[in-house]
């Protein structure tokens, strides 16, 4: 069944990725306005609060668990089927996730644009 | 139109120009960003899992270092906007790229536009034109206070 392969391959992608993406957003509202930051004590200060704060760190596991991952299903299947599958689906899970473990005010308007984009990228990619 | 005027100047998370910028940098970098590693890939040929080495030498390519460069780029202007607005606000916004990187092709590289491209375009548009007329960022109590507050 390589195509079942190929599909849990694409969850992989999809799942690994909204966790970096979800991560990264923490860290960086945690540390707060970079470009204010950056005005008030330097690039350098920017610099260490972003790669010293544990969700960042964790973010970067995760968004490389997803490269791999998607190296993984090109070498099985179709960059065709594979590429536009997982980008487009992100859009929708990073919807969720946002609203559940950001508390994001995910609203009627950014659903509608997320299935839009969503649907879009999958066509465009394909 | 009064009332829209008074909401955009009263409203706490106002996007401003400089902010646009980085969008839009985030859009440049990352389209740029992987044409140039793809173009790179592409002259490099495909390395198989056993030679995984390859890899190494494959970022000696003018391309693709260009392309690393350039997401490298990317992963800044990113954390940058995350920094001041949701990620539900960010993904869908920066997702423009596609429609660029779509009508690059068909204005420079001349390739055919069939009809699902333009389905896909305007529909990614639409999700872009929706989201951006919407807040950047979800409100909260001590937001604020956390920027004004963080060096005393």
């Amino acid at each position: 069944m390589s195509t079942l392969r190929t599909w849990c391959a694409i969850a992989g992608i999809v799942l690994s990725s909204t966790a970096g993406d979800v991560l990264l957003s923490r860290a960086m509202r945690q540390i707060g306005d970079v470009g204010e930051m950056r005005r008030r004590q330097g690039l350098r200060a920017v610099l260490k609060a972003v790669v010293n704060h544990p969700s960042f760190l964790l973010a970067i596991g995760f968004l490389g668990t997803s490269f791999f991952a998607l190296l993984l299903a090109l070498s099985w299947d179709d960059v065709s089927l594979v590429v536009p599958a997982s980008t487009s689906l992100s859009y929708v899970t990073n919807a969720f996730a946002a609203s559940l473990f950001l508390r994001e005010r995910v609203d009627r308007r950014r659903w509608i644009s997320a299935l839009l984009v969503c649907a879009g990228v999958a066509v465009l990619a394909a | 139109m009064a009332p829209r005027n008074l909401l955009f100047l009263t409203s706490a998370k106002l996007v401003t120009p400089r902010k646009y910028l980085v969008l839009l940098a985030i859009i440049l970098f990352a389209s740029c960003g992987d044409s140039s590693l793809s173009y790179g890939m592409k002259r490099v040929g495909a390395i198989s899992g056993a030679r995984w080495t390859e890899l190494i030498a494959a970022v000696l390519n003018p391309w693709v270092a260009l392309g690393i460069v350039l997401l490298l780029g990317f992963l800044a202007s990113y954390l940058s906007a995350l920094s001041w607005s949701d990620l539900t606000y960010v993904l869908p916004a920066t997702s423009l790229g596609y429609v660029l990187l779509a009508l690059l092709s068909i204005f420079l590289l001349h390739e055919r536009v069939t009809l699902a491209r333009w389905i896909g375009i305007l529909l990614v548009s639409s999700g872009v034109a929706i989201v951006t007329r919407g807040p950047s960022a979800t409100l909260r109590p001590g937001s604020e206070s956390r920027a004004a507050g963080e060096q005393p």
